[in-house]
């Protein structure tokens, strides 16, 4: 008796385990804020990898396995994160993607290197889009965290060079949330601005609580007083779109230099008194020169999601990782990471790399100013992004130093 | 020069809302003695119930209409809710508008998504009113300063110059005298909980499209409505208004202030580039209210005005 319940246990046992091994699908957990001041952001990225899922299966998949990518909500909230984290990888997740908010991606960083010490035959890889705080890929490094955005140094490397072509701007005020984020971009901007245009005043250096000002007025009012000649902000989502509105209703005119002024709702709520002011550094936007296909790609999302495409990342992370499965020929997390590291790819605007000494991507990135005079423009309104002159960095240029010191898996 | 004259204008615009929103909830605290937690809900369901009215009838018809409609539901919330849970004493109220909270914002977030709303300010007053040093003023914010004022003037010539306004604040201290001479005190508790969570109506639907509109402004705005009333005194609306404006002014002027602690200590040794050092004014705003609180608890339980000892 006690041998056939054994028989049957291993029976039953092998044919659960056979039943995970034929399961083909490739299963992406997207941990964001889908409620609360940032769930616009959150749904904007989930469509885009929505998109991104739904092209590769019409192409067979990765490794035949269909994509699946399921949102989770993390309230952009750490805690609440690491619980849809728990929660993600009990329902046998082993992908896991998030990127709105820098202090929540050290948060699932360092949940996904304790979960992967504690089941080295389960491991978890984190593939980030957007948290861009400079520690993930130098000190605070993991062999299990991949970056596909530039991080706020190299943006703000971007943003200096172009500073030093502009002898006009001679103070500057830098505003941004406070968090690990946006004292990396205040950080960078300091030491960076001291660098390269050791003329330049900064006459503010102000952060203000993550997603709670509902009314930056009092902020731009210093701003003004100040007499600063350009604005130089990280913020995004609500803190973004709500800067803006109270700029330019207090009638500020000096330049802003952002990271994510073509973030979604920033050129709505910015509006006409924005043109010719507001920039952006990014790795896309909607008047780049490209292909045929690419700009039927783009017309086809925006057609279907009713959203302005943005995130060329998104879609550039989803082909990296299946062209990484495919060639470790495995959707096991530790190969796919292996086959990453080091690996080039074409991205429908240029040569990307994913760099094997710390996990960050290269790519091209673009400095842009909003104009009423392009082809392609966003949300509705006709304006749109145009790169400034000399504003296109090539992928090798934005290469930073690294101090990063990876333990890898044997 | 100009950055006083402007916190001031953007500290009144932000006190008077509060106060708006802060004088339903003492209205309701005096007369039944319940803190009315669910009250930033009521201010939430009026910002949602303008931005769906005007959308189909323009803000000007909504901005009356909204509030009532919060004003009614608030009365049923009374007559159907609250009364039958008050029997079980001050606990079980509490209790009950603490669930209403939850309730509100899970209803909102079916109803209306979880995403802001794109409720915007009407297009007859995008403007800006007027210019000093550069700076323009949105005129949007001269007519809240407008709405906040004559409700203010509403409320204080209701109260003090009206027979309703007689019996309102007899009931409240008296009710049993009150009932014993012939009025209806329930009738009278259901009628001021109405106008209370009107008011809050009243400031969502101008607040909601100052600020934002989303499911969470309700939880953003509750802890600062509670610390309004027990600085300006439990019950008390001159206290109210008192500490509306303080709140509004403290805000805002702190965001405005350019030091840091080295800047206030340093000469007590505090060095320049310490973490405790670098902490900014401007970063200590929205700590700031309620480190009020816990001043007025410490040194005057009772609130600036209040006369309700604990």
């Amino acid at each position: 008796m006690k041998k056939f319940a054994l028989a049957t246990a291993a029976t039953f046992a092998l044919l659960a385990s056979s039943a995970m091994a034929q399961d083909d699908t490739f299963r992406i957990a997207y941990i964001e804020g889908l409620s609360g001041p940032f769930a616009n952001v959150g749904d904007q990225g989930l469509k885009h990898f929505t998109a991104a899922a739904n092209k590769i299966n019409a192409e067979g998949g990765i490794n035949g396995a269909k994509v699946v990518v399921e949102p989770f909500d993390g309230q952009t909230n750490p805690r609440e994160s690491l619980v849809q984290l728990q929660r993600a990888i009990d329902e046998g997740f082993q992908f896991v993607t998030q990127g709105n908010g820098s202090s929540i991606a050290s948060a699932l960083i360092e949940g996904v290197e304790k979960h992967n010490k504690r089941n080295p035959d389960e491991p978890v890889l984190f593939l980030n889009y957007a948290a861009v705080d400079p520690a993930f890929t130098n000190d605070r490094c993991s062999f299990w965290h991949f970056r596909f955005d530039a991080d706020a140094d190299m943006k703000m490397n971007a943003i200096t060079d172009w500073l030093e072509s502009q002898p006009d701007i001679k103070s500057v005020y830098i505003i941004g949330q406070d968090y690990s984020f946006g004292k990396a971009v205040a950080d960078a901007a300091v030491s960076q601005i001291k660098e390269k245009r050791p003329d330049i005043e900064i006459v503010g250096n102000e952060l203000h609580p993550l997603g709670k000002v509902k009314d930056f007025t009092p902020y731009i009012q210093k701003i003004m007083s100040s007499g600063a000649d350009a604005v130089i902000t990280g913020n995004w989502g609500a803190d973004m779109q709500l800067l803006i509105k109270s700029a330019s209703e207090a009638g500020l005119e000096a330049p802003f230099l952002t990271y994510y002024g073509g973030g979604l709702g920033a050129v709505t709520a910015m509006g006409q008194s924005a043109v010719g002011r507001v920039m952006q550094v990014s790795e896309f936007h909607e008047n780049l020169d490209a292909s045929e296909e690419q700009l039927e790609a783009i017309k086809d999302f925006e057609d279907e999601f009713g959203l302005d495409y943005y995130y060329l990342r998104i879609f550039t992370l989803m082909d990296m990782l299946k062209a990484a499965a495919e060639k470790a020929g495995s959707n096991e997390p530790t190969e796919v990471a292996m086959a990453l590291e080091g690996m080039e790819a074409d991205s429908p605007y240029g040569h990307v790399t994913m760099r094997a000494d710390n996990h960050q991507l290269l790519q091209d990135l673009y400095i842009s100013i909003l104009s009423d005079d392009v082809p392609g423009t966003v949300e509705g309104t006709p304006f749109g992004f145009k790169t400034v002159e000399n504003g296109m960095i090539d992928a090798a240029a934005t290469k930073t130093e690294t101090t990063c010191k990876m333990d890898r898996p044997n | 020069m100009e950055t006083i004259v402007f916190s001031l204008l953007n500290g009144v615009t932000y006190g008077l809302l509060l106060f708006m929103l802060s004088s339903g909830l003492t209205l309701i605290f005096s007369m039944m003695g319940v803190l009315n937690f669910a009250h930033a809900s009521f201010y939430m369901l009026g910002a949602y119930f303008a931005y769906t009215i005007g959308a189909a009838t323009g803000f000007w018809v909504a901005l009356f209409l909204a509030p009532i409609l919060v004003g009614l539901l608030g009365a049923a919330v009374e007559r159907w809710g609250l009364r039958q849970v008050h029997t079980n004493g001050h606990v079980a109220e509490l209790l009950f508008t603490f669930g209403l909270a939850y309730l509100v914002e899970e209803i909102v977030k079916i109803v209306w998504g979880k995403l802001a709303v794109p409720y915007k300010v009407p297009h007859l007053l995008d403007f800006s009113a007027f210019t000093l040093w550069g700076t323009s003023y949105p005129a949007y914010r001269v007519f809240m300063l407008a709405v906040s004022i004559t409700m203010l003037i509403a409320l204080f010539v209701l109260l003090k110059k009206t027979r309703a306004g007689l019996i309102i604040q007899a009931a409240l201290t008296h009710p049993a005298m009150v009932g014993h001479l012939g009025h209806n005190v329930p009738k009278i508790f259901m009628t001021v909980f109405g106008i209370g969570c009107g008011l809050a109506g009243l400031a969502g639907v101008i607040g909601g499209n100052y600020l934002v509109t989303d499911p969470a402004m309700a939880y953003a705005m509750g802890p600062i409505v509670f610390v309004v009333v027990v600085i300006g005194g439990m019950g008390s609306l001159a206290g109210a208004f008192v500490a509306s404006l303080l709140i509004g002014l403290l805000q805002t002027f702190a965001v405005a202030v350019d030091a840091t602690f080295y800047d206030m200590f340093g000469w007590a040794g505090l060095g320049q580039m310490t973490e405790v050092g670098r902490i900014s004014i401007s970063s200590l705003a929205p700590m700031l209210p309620f480190l009020l609180l816990v001043l007025i608890l410490m040194i005057r339980p009772r609130g600036l005005m209040g006369d309700r000892e604990f």
